[in-house]
Parts: C-alpha cells; sequence; structure tokens
C-alpha cells in the first residue's frame, strides 16, 4: 500500500512539475544577483541572501529562505490536500476502499507519501542552491561565515545546512498534517489545499498583530524562520526546538483528528 | 454457507431522509440477484453498505458470511465491485489502473497480477487498448476497464451496481453473456438496475426496492408463474364467450383471457363448439406488472410536503 501510494506520487508529471516550478525563483534570484552583483544589504530580504555573493555555499539555504514563506507551504498543501479529496473526487477512492486497502493502512500510507514529497522536495531545493550556488558565486573553500561574525568550517557548514534541511522539513509537516486533515473532511482537494493556506495566511498574519501576543507563540507558523539560528555561533537552539516541539503537537494532534474522522466516515463519493 | 448477502433490518438515514429503511436481503450461492428500483430508491446506498463504504444506521451485513465492515479485510478480496460507475487514474493506462489498484489490497498474488490482467482484459473485450492513458477511453471502454478490476480476482461475489450504464446495445449483450458464463462457473451475481428488462433478461432472483424499502424479495420464475388463466388467439374472440360461456375473463381484438390452467382442455371445449384457434399459452403476469403492483409511484417525483407520507 505505501508503494502503491509512493509510485502514484512519484509517477505522476504533475508532482515533479511543481518540484521544478518551486526551484525556478531560487535559480531566478540566483542568476539576477550573480548578473548584477547586487545583493540586499545584510537584514533585508530573505536570509542568507547577503551573503551569497561572497559565499556560494550559502546557497541551498537561501534557496530555502526563499521558498520558505510561500512557495513551499503551497506546494505541499496541494500535495497533502490532494491525498484522500483527491481520491474522493476521482471516485477511486470507493474503489481503494472496497478492495480493500483498509482505511487506516491508506491513511498512513499518504501521511508517509506526503512526508516523502516534503523531504524530496526540500531536498532537491537544497541540491538545486547547492549546485546553482556553486556554479554562479563563488565559493570560499574554507567554509563560511556564522550570522553572528565568527566563521565556521565547511564541515560545520555542512553538518548545519543538514540540521536547516531537516527544520524546514519538520516546519512543512505541520502545512501537510493541516491539509491531510482537511482532506480528510471534504470532498474537494481544492477546498483543503485553500483551508490549509487559509491557516498558513491566518497565522502569518495574526503573528504580525500586537492584540494576538497571547497567543502567538501557539501559531504554526511562528517559529518558521527559526533555521537561521542554526547559523549563529554558537547555535541558537531555543527557538529551533520549541518549533519543533510546536509542529510535533500540531502534526499529532491533526493526524489523530484526521484518522478519527476518516475511519468512521461515510464515503459516498 | 447458506446466503452470500444477508442483511437485516439494514436502515441508512440521510438526516431526516430513511434513504434506506429497514432492508432484509437474501442473496443466495449461484444467484444472479437483480436489485430493482427506481432512481433515488436507495440501490447504491445499499451497494455501499455491503462494501462497507457507507455506515448503516441500523441493522446487520453479512457477506460470504461473515459480518461488515467488521470483516471487510477477509471478505472483500473475495468480493468484486463496480459501484455507481467505474473511477480510475486518468493519466494511467488501463493496465497500471489493474496493477495499481491490484496492489493496492490483500489478496491479489503478485506473481499471478500480469497475467490475471490479460485474462481479464480479454475477457471483457479491452485485450487489445494498448498503453493509451485512461482518460481517453470512451465511456463503453471505462465502465468494460471497471469490470475488469472487479474480475481480479476471481471473486465468489461480484457485486455490480448500474453495471451496463454507458454500454451501447452490443456491450451490454456482451456484458449480459459474460456475467452468465461467470455464473455458470460459480460465481454469485448481485445487480442492482433501474431497467426492468435488464433484470428479466438475466436474473433469477429479483428484490424491488421503493423509496428505500424491499417491496419484494422472490424468485422470478415464481413471481411470474402461471396465473391460471389461457390465453386463447383467435380471430374471432367473441365466439370464445358463446362457447366457454362464464370462463371468460377478458376479450380483446384477436385475443380471449379464459380461466383454466390446462390449455389443451380450453383447446378441446373449443374446437368442439367449431370457435377457429390460432394459439394458446398459459397467461403469466409480467414482471413489470408485478413490480408495478409493488412498488407505487416513482421515486424521482418530489411533492408537495403532505402528499407523500414517509418523507
Ligand atoms: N450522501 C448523501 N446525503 C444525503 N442524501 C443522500 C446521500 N446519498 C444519497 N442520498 C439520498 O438517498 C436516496 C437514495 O439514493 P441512492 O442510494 O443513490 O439511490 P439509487 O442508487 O437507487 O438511485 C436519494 O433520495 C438520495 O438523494
Ligand atoms: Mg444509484
Amino acid at each position: 500500500m505505501i508503494v502503491v501510494e509512493l509510485r502514484k506520487l512519484f509517477r505522476r508529471p504533475r508532482t515533479w512539475v511543481t518540484i521544478g516550478l518551486l526551484n525556478a525563483l531560487p535559480v531566478l534570484v540566483a542568476v539576477l544577483l550573480a548578473w548584477t552583483d547586487l545583493a540586499p544589504r545584510p537584514g533585508e530580504g530573505p536570509a542568507f541572501l547577503s551573503a551569497v555573493l561572497t559565499n556560494g555555499t550559502l546557497y541551498p539555504l537561501a534557496a530555502l529562505a526563499i521558498v520558505l514563506p510561500l512557495f513551499l507551504p503551497i506546494a505541499v498543501s496541494v500535495v497533502a490536500g490532494e491525498a484522500v479529496a483527491g481520491e474522493a473526487q476521482g471516485g477511486t477512492l470507493r474503489y481503494l476502499l472496497a478492495r480493500p486497502a483498509g482505511r487506516t493502512r491508506l491513511l498512513v500510507a499518504k501521511l508517509i507519501a506526503v512526508v516523502a514529497f516534503v523531504v524530496v522536495t526540500v531536498v532537491v531545493v537544497a541540491g538545486v542552491g547547492y549546485v546553482v550556488g556553486r556554479l554562479l558565486f563563488e565559493v570560499q573553500p574554507t567554509g563560511g561565515t556564522a550570522l553572528s561574525g565568527t566563521s565556521l568550517t565547511s564541515q560545520e557548514l555542512a553538518v548545519r545546512t543538514l540540521l536547516a534541511i531537516g527544520y524546514v522539513t519538520v516546519s512543512m509537516l505541520g502545512v501537510a498534517a493541516f491539509a491531510l486533515f482537511f482532506s480528510t473532511l471534504t470532498d474537494s482537494p481544492l477546498g483543503a489545499t485553500l483551508g490549509a493556506l487559509a491557516v498558513l495566511i491566518a497565522s502569518s498574519l495574526l503573528f504580525t498583530l500586537d492584540a494576538a501576543s497571547s497567543f502567538a507563540p501557539y501559531l504554526p507558523t511562528r517559529y518558521w524562520l527559526a533555521f537561521v539560528d542554526l547559523f549563529r555561533d554558537p547555535i541558537l537552539w531555543r527557538d529551533v526546538v520549541r518549533g519543533v516541539a510546536l509542529q510535533a503537537v500540531y502534526v499529532v494532534v491533526l493526524l489523530g483528528a484526521a484518522w478519527a474522522n476518516f475511519t468512521t466516515k461515510d464515503v459516498t463519493s | 454457507m447458506s446466503t452470500v448477502i444477508g442483511t437485516t433490518g439494514l436502515v441508512k438515514r440521510y438526516g431526516q431522509l430513511r434513504a434506506v429503511d429497514g432492508i432484509d436481503l437474501d442473496v443466495r450461492p449461484g444467484d444472479v440477484y437483480g436489485f430493482l428500483g427506481a432512481n433515488g430508491s436507495g440501490k447504491t446506498t445499499t451497494v455501499r453498505m455491503l462494501l462497507g463504504l457507507v455506515l448503516p444506521t441500523e441493522g446487520e451485513v453479512r457477506l460470504l458470511g461473515e459480518p461488515m465492515p467488521k470483516a471487510a479485510r477477509r471478505v472483500l478480496p473475495r468480493v468484486g465491485a463496480l459501484v455507481e460507475g467505474p473511477a480510475h487514474y486518468g493519466h494511467l493506462s488501463g493496465r497500471a489502473n489493474l496493477a495499481l489498484v491490484d496492489a493496492a489490497g490483500p489478496g491479489g498474488s503478485r506473481r499471478t497480477r500480469r497475467a490475471r490482467i490479460e485474462t481479464v482484459l480479454e475477457q471483457v473485450g479491452l485485450a487489445g487498448v494498448g498503453r493509451k492513458p485512461a482518460r481517453a477511453y470512451s465511456l463503453g471502454m471505462r465502465q468494460r476497464l471497471g469490470l475488469a478490476a472487479a474480475l481480479l480476482r476471481r471473486p465468489e461475489l461480484l457485486v455490480l451496481d448500474e453495471p451496463t450504464n454507458g454500454l451501447d446495445p452490443q456491450g451490454i449483450h456482451e456484458i449480459r453473456d459474460l456475467l452468465l458464463q461467470l455464473n455458470r462457473e460459480g460465481t454469485t451475481v448481485f445487480l442492482s438496475s433501474h431497467l426492468l428488462a435488464e433484470v428479466e433478461q438475466m436474473c433469477t432472483r429479483i428484490g424491488v426496492l421503493d423509496r428505500g424499502r424491499l417491496v419484494l424479495q422472490d424468485e422470478l420464475a415464481r413471481l411470474t408463474s402461471p396465473t391460471g388463466a389461457t390465453i386463447v388467439e383467435t380471430p374471432e374472440p367473441d365466439r370464445v364467450r358463446a362457447a366457454l360461456d362464464g370462463r371468460v375473463l377478458s376479450v380483446t381484438a384477436g385475443r380471449a383471457v379464459v380461466r383454466g390452467a390446462d390449455p389443451a382442455e380450453v383447446n378441446a371445449a373449443l374446437v368442439a363448439a367449431g370457435v377457429p384457434v390460432h394459439g394458446l399459452a398459459l397467461e403469466r403476469p409480467s414482471l413489470e406488472a408485478v413490480v408495478l403492483a409493488a412498488a407505487r409511484t416513482s421515486s424521482d417525483r418530489v411533492d408537495a410536503p403532505g402528499e407523500r407520507s414517509r418523507r
């Protein structure tokens, strides 16, 4: 079942088109920067972008920072929102369940496929960022500079980049959990996707509002950018740890709700 | 195992509406069971409950002797189903679709998959479709592919909801022959339909659903068994009345209906009286008459409140 779902997802041209489009923006930004030599000043624009002109090895991080606020969550919402509702809309859900695939099994398989998509997407963005950074920018063989000014060896940089990839993946799992939950509620994949995006937009908006400060720490997007803290010296773990814990809570609660709903609902699609 | 499909007091309520209202199905091994009902009478809802897709509000379902949906994982691999039209992954070929669904559940050996796929495609008449994606199939081809998916594991029971929808007359004929052949080889067939003729041609047992209630369930042969009257074909039906006074039930052009279940006796009496007889037959009620008597108005009708007592 899990293999079936993975095959369905990754043999679908659309999946790769999505991943391809996702990479278009960071590549475009890299080309523009290399061409014009006009990097944003430190503290402006997406994280790490100011530093890439002098150090191309930071570009995987810049690429993640570029897609993190919007492109990546949209892609994840589309795929996770599609998971169950897409089968319902296409009518294939009833045949999978009558096969019988088993409702819990199907949901778990969908979840694993979505997680695989998130991992593959984040890794591809970072990988393309790495290649682009090497090709277009100067590379300092000795490693990079931490945001706090001290320098990092290339080994340290590699480890922290991997940690950052992991952290971004975890952040996206929260998005995936929202979309998957909505996907079990409705027979419209578009509805599920938009529902998840609405949550994220609301969360980002409330985060900027002082009046919402009482629950700002619990907003799903609150710690998304904390992966930047992995490049301070020493690493500032506080927000990273909180971010992971918060996403874990969202994932557990939403998946529980998705399971409770999906295993007891009438499939009339 | 005496019943293949058995339900007791099966009810499905959608809000105020009782889509299925306390039905007791009894489908036996070897039956071709016709589940007849107008559109909206609850056939699809019943089929979904049989397969564990919709959970009953009340009542029980037993499939192949085991309780549903509890035993779904054991029972459903032995059941082939077509529910409310076929559905496929449009970007995949027919073969890839079959392989995917076969791999999605228990009871479909991977070793034999390729051979089984070729066999069922042959059976439903799609052996030559090649690699074109299912979204390019015609409606009839999709219906055949759906049927192929239902047949893929040589099921003991086929549950088919309106299986001939979208097929042309030639296709309907082919599918009917295929189902009858499978039935001769031991497959029990449960098929829902709103088409009387289809059911009359294929089925050995029928159940009639009217607005969620099972108003009739019996052997087709018994429902259409002789009424005890004989039909006489004659150019002079009025003379029949004179010859068999008091026994004539009705007279129409070229035809008289006479009480008496022995055509030979009727014939002898008429010939003795010199009435020309062109043909004789036992009178049987048509399935249509039986069904109409059991069910009332069409359930598509949406009458003003009060006129329809049940809703
Ligand atoms: N998901 C649903 N929600 C509410 N009512 C429904 C639902 N599904 C079916 N119905 C109603 O239940 C009745 C029976 O429908 P259905 O089983 O599809 O009939 P059939 O298959 O015989 O045409 C209809 O009146 C239909 O409107
Ligand atoms: Mg129907």
